[in-house]
C-alpha cells in the first residue's frame, strides 16, 4: 500500500453565513478524486475491525477496495448487500463510536473516512442513475407485515424482499421513512435522499402501504388472523415525547422536540406561506437538552429565522449526547451552550404565552446509573433567562398504542418499550418480532437499521420452522 | 386507496358533509373517534371527527365549517374529486355502556359529531336525551337526524329564532331543576360551551364527558401539539383522548392553545383568497 497518510482527506461544508440562512445540506460530499485519495490511506485490514463494529457488518474493506480502483458502482453493490440505506448512514450514523472508531489507523492517526466513502458512493450510483437490483433467487409464500417504514422497518423489509417474501410496510403518516423524514432535518438529511432509498426498497418488490395506522386502521390481529400476514416485525420507534412535568411547560411557545421538527421537517414549516403547516420561531429560542435531536432543533430554529438559541444542558460539554460533529456544527453557527442548567418553570405572559424559563444552577456528583456523573441542583441558585420559544428535547419514549390493542403484547412497564429476546427480536406474541427505538428505547438510525437485518433472518428461521413444536420458546429463550 | 369524495352538500352557512371513500378507515371506526386529512400536497393536516361511519360501503361521512385556509380549501372541492390524504379512525373510542339516561350536548358546530354518539347510546339501551345549540336557526345541525333517533330532543338558540332561547346550559339547567334523574352528560361543541356545561355539571355532580378538539399535526401520538391538562396533568388528546371527564379538564389552557396560530392563520387564508381571485 506505500506509505501511511496519516490525515483524512477533508470534506468540504457550506461556509456558515450561507448555511444559517438555508436548509440546504451543509456537509457537500467528496469529489471523486477525494474519494480514490481517502479509500487510498485504507490498509484493506484481512482481519478487519471496522466490520464488526458496524451494527449492520458491512463489508467495509471489500467496498473501500472498489473505490481504489474507480469502480464506485462496484463498491455500493457491495454495500447493499447488507444495506439498503447507504446515502442514509453514510450521513447519519455515528461512525466515530462505530466502524471509524475501531479502524487500526484510528490508533495512532486519523481513521479512515468510512462514512463519507459509504456516502460518495451512494451518491454517485443516485447520481449516475442506474441503480441495480438483483432478482430474487427463490420466491416464497409468506406475507411479512413491517409496522412502521423508519430505518429498522425499511432494512428488515429489503432483507426480507430479498429472501423472497412478500413484504408489506405500513405507514401512519403520509411520507415513507419515520424519523428519516419527520426527524433529521435537511440539512443533515435531504427527504430526496430517502425517498430514493425507499424507492430502492419498493424495487426491490415490497409493497408499501401510507396513512395506515397499525393498531387503529387495523389492528396486529387482524393482520395476522384475517389479512394473512403470517410474521410482523415491528419498528415503531419511539415518537411520543417525554416532558420534564414543570409548572408552565404547556404555555404557549413551549414545543416538543418532535412537534418542532416535525413541523419543520415533515410539514416543510419553514417554508409557510407555502406549505401550510406554520411553525413559531420567536428571536429567542431556548431548546433544553443536549443530545441529537436538541442540536437538530437548535439548529433547525437558527435557520427558521431565530436571532439567538441556546442550548440549555443540566450537565457539562463532556456528557452531551450529540454526535461530537453536530456539536461542532452547532458551535460553529453560533448556538450559544449553557451548562449546568436546569428549568424548573416557565413563566407566560397574560395571553399565555412562554417569556422566561427560570433556571437552577447545577453541580456533578458521583456516576448514576448511565455512568454519567449526576447533576444536583445548587439551592437558591435559580434565575430567569428571556425567550419566546422553548423547544424540550429531553428524549421520546414509544407510543403505547400498539402494545394497548394487540393481544399478548408486553411492554416493559416503566419505559413502555416492547419486550423483545435481544438476540432474535422475538416479542412475547407468536410470529412478532419487533426491533429499533420500540425496543431498545430512542438511539440511532444504525442501532436501527442493525436490529432490522437481524430481525430478518430470525423471521425467515421463524417461517421455515413454523410448524415445529415450541419454535416461539425457542426463539424467545434464546 | 383514493380518499375520493363522494358526496358533498352545504348543510349551513359555511358548513359541508362530505362523504369520503374510505374503507379501511370505515372498518373499525366508533363513535367519539376522528380522522386526520391533507387536502392538497402542500396541505396540514387536519383532524376532523367522523360523524358516520359506514362500514358495508366503505364510507366516512365528515362534516366541516370553514374556519381557515384547509377547510376553505376542502370546500371548494367536489364530488369525484380525491384528497391527498386520509388517516383514521384515531383516538380512544368513546366509553359506551348502560348508564341509564344520558344527556347529548351538541352546540353549534359540535353537533356535527353528535349523530353517532346518540346512536350508540341507543343502541346501549340508555334513555337518550338531546340538546342541540346554535346562535340562530341557519346554524342548527342534524336537526331531523338528531330529532329522530333521540328520546327527547331540544333546541335552543342564542336569539331564539328556533326553540328556546338561551344556550344549551339554560336547558340543562332546566332539566336539572325538573329533577330529571341525570346519569351521565356528553358535550361537544365551542370551549366555552363545555367549561360552562362542566361548571353546571360539577354543581350537582352529574359524570360528564367533553371531546376536545386542540390543534393536532400527526394525530398518531407523535408530537404533543394536541397535550391538553386535564387533572393536572399533561395528557395527549390524539392517544388519551380526545374524550376526558370534563371536569378535570383545564379549558383556560386549551381555549389559550387553540388561538396559538392565529396570525398565522389569518396569512395563509388571506394568500389563498388572493390566489382564488386571480384563478
Amino acid at each position: 500500500m506505500g506509505k501511511i497518510k496519516p490525515k483524512r482527506v477533508e470534506m468540504a461544508k457550506r461556509p456558515v453565513e450561507e448555511r444559517i440562512k438555508s436548509f440546504d445540506e451543509v456537509a457537500l460530499g467528496y469529489t471523486e478524486e477525494e474519494a480514490i485519495k481517502e479509500a487510498e490511506r485504507c490498509l484493506l485490514c484481512p482481519k478487519p475491525t471496522c466490520v464488526p463494529a458496524c451494527p449492520v457488518h458491512i463489508d467495509i474493506p471489500g467496498f473501500i477496495k472498489w473505490i481504489q480502483k474507480g469502480d464506485f458502482l462496484q463498491a455500493v453493490k457491495v454495500i447493499k448487500q447488507d444495506n439498503p440505506l447507504p446515502a442514509v448512514c453514510g450521513r447519519v450514523c455515528p461512525q466515530e463510536d462505530q466502524c471509524e472508531g475501531s479502524c487500526v489507523m484510528g490508533r495512532k492517526f486519523e481513521p479512515i473516512a468510512i462514512g463519507r466513502l459509504e456516502r460518495f458512493v451512494a451518491d454517485y450510483e443516485a447520481k449516475v442513475g442506474n441503480i441495480e437490483v438483483q432478482p430474487v433467487k427463490e420466491k416464497r409464500a409468506e406475507k411479512v407485515a413491517i409496522v412502521g417504514s423508519g430505518p429498522s422497518g425499511l432494512v428488515c423489509a429489503s432483507q426480507l424482499a430479498q429472501m423472497g417474501y412478500k413484504v408489506t410496510v405500513f405507514e401512519s403518516l403520509h411520507e415513507f421513512g419515520g424519523v428519516l423524514v419527520y426527524g433529521i432535518p435537511q440539512f443533515r438529511l435531504p427527504k430526496d435522499i430517502v425517498k430514493r432509498e425507499v424507492e430502492y426498497i419498493r424495487k426491490l418488490g415490497v409493497e408499501f402501504v401510507k396513512n395506515f395506522f397499525v393498531g387503529r386502521t387495523r389492528t396486529l390481529d387482524e393482520l395476522m388472523e384475517e389479512d394473512g400476514y403470517e410474521a410482523v416485525f415491528i419498528g415503531t420507534g419511539a415518537g411520543l415525547p417525554r416532558f420534564q412535568g414543570i409548572p408552565g411547560e404547556n404555555l404557549l411557545g413551549i414545543y416538543s422536540a418532535n412537534e418542532f421538527l416535525t413541523r419543520i421537517n415533515l410539514m416543510r414549516g419553514y417554508k409557510f406561506p407555502e406549505y401550510d403547516t406554520p411553525v413559531k420561531v420567536g428571536n429567542t429560542v431556548a431548546v433544553i437538552g443536549a443530545g441529537n435531536v436538541a442540536m437538530d432543533a437548535a439548529r433547525s430554529a437558527l435557520r427558521s429565522g431565530a436571532k439567538k438559541v441556546m442550548i440549555l444542558y443540566r450537565r457539562t460539554e463532556k456528557e452531551m449526547t450529540a454526535r461530537a460533529e453536530e456539536a461542532e456544527n452547532a458551535m460553529e453557527e453560533g448556538i450559544e451552550f449553557h451548562f449546568l442548567v436546569n428549568p424548573v418553570r416557565y413563566h407566560g405572559d397574560e395571553n399565555g404565552w412562554v417569556k422566561e424559563v427560570e433556571v437552577i444552577k447545577m453541580r456533578l456528583g458521583e456516576p448514576d446509573e448511565s455512568g454519567r456523573r449526576r447533576p444536583i441542583p445548587i439551592e437558591g441558585s435559580e434565575y430567569r433567562i428571556p425567550v419566546d420559544t422553548v423547544v424540550v428535547a429531553i428524549g421520546q419514549v414509544p407510543s403505547p398504542i400498539i402494545a394497548q390493542t394487540t393481544k399478548g403484547l408486553k411492554r416493559h412497564e416503566r419505559r413502555g418499550t416492547l419486550l423483545a429476546n435481544e438476540k432474535t427480536f422475538a416479542t412475547t406474541k407468536k410470529g412478532v418480532f419487533a426491533g429499533g427505538d420500540v425496543v431498545t428505547g430512542a438511539a440511532t438510525v444504525i442501532l436501527a437499521a442493525g436490529a432490522g437485518k437481524d430481525a430478518a433472518k430470525y423471521i425467515d428461521y421463524y417461517l421455515k420452522n413454523k410448524d415445529k413444536p415450541n419454535i416461539w420458546e425457542e426463539l424467545t429463550n434464546s | 386507496m383514493g380518499y375520493k369524495i363522494l358526496f358533498k352538500e352545504e348543510v349551513g352557512p359555511g358548513a359541508y358533509r362530505m362523504i369520503i371513500e374510505a374503507p379501511h378507515v370505515a372498518k373499525n371506526a366508533q363513535p367519539g373517534q376522528f380522522i386526520v386529512l391533507r387536502v392538497h400536497e402542500k396541505g396540514e393536516r387536519i383532524p376532523l371527527t367522523i360523524s358516520k361511519a359506514d362500514k358495508e360501503n366503505g364510507e366516512i361521512t365528515i362534516i366541516f365549517q370553514v374556519v381557515g385556509k384547509s377547510t376553505k380549501h376542502l370546500s371548494l372541492l367536489n364530488e369525484g374529486d380525491e384528497l391527498q390524504d386520509f388517516l383514521g379512525p384515531l383516538g380512544m373510542p368513546s366509553e359506551i355502556d348502560n348508564f341509564g339516561t344520558v344527556v347529548l350536548i351538541g352546540g353549534g358546530f359540535g353537533t356535527a359529531v353528535l349523530y353517532p354518539m346518540v346512536a350508540a347510546y341507543k343502541e346501549a339501551n340508555n334513555h337518550v336525551i338531546v340538546i342541540n345549540g346554535a346562535r340562530n336557526k341557519d346554524l342548527l345541525l342534524l336537526e331531523k337526524d338528531l330529532s329522530q333517533i333521540a328520546d327527547e330532543y331540544y333546541v335552543t338558540t342564542d336569539d331564539g329564532s328556533k326553540g328556546k332561547k338561551g344556550f344549551v346550559t339554560d336547558m340543562l339547567k332546566e332539566l336539572i331543576d325538573k329533577n330529571v334523574k341525570i346519569d351521565r352528560v356528553f358535550a361537544v361543541g365551542p370551549v366555552i360551551m363545555m367549561a360552562n356545561v362542566a361548571k353546571l355539571t360539577k354543581q350537582h355532580n352529574i359524570k360528564t364527558i367533553v371531546s376536545l378538539n386542540p390543534i393536532m399535526v400527526d394525530g398518531t401520538g407523535m408530537c404533543g401539539s394536541c397535550r391538553v391538562e386535564v387533572g393536572g396533568k399533561t395528557k395527549f388528546a390524539c392517544v388519551d383522548g380526545p374524550d376526558f371527564d370534563a371536569h378535570e379538564v383545564n379549558f383556560d389552557l386549551l381555549m389559550k392553545r387553540l388561538r396559538m396560530y392565529r396570525t398565522e392563520e389569518k396569512i395563509s387564508l388571506e394568500k389563498f383568497e388572493k390566489e382564488i381571485q386571480n384563478g
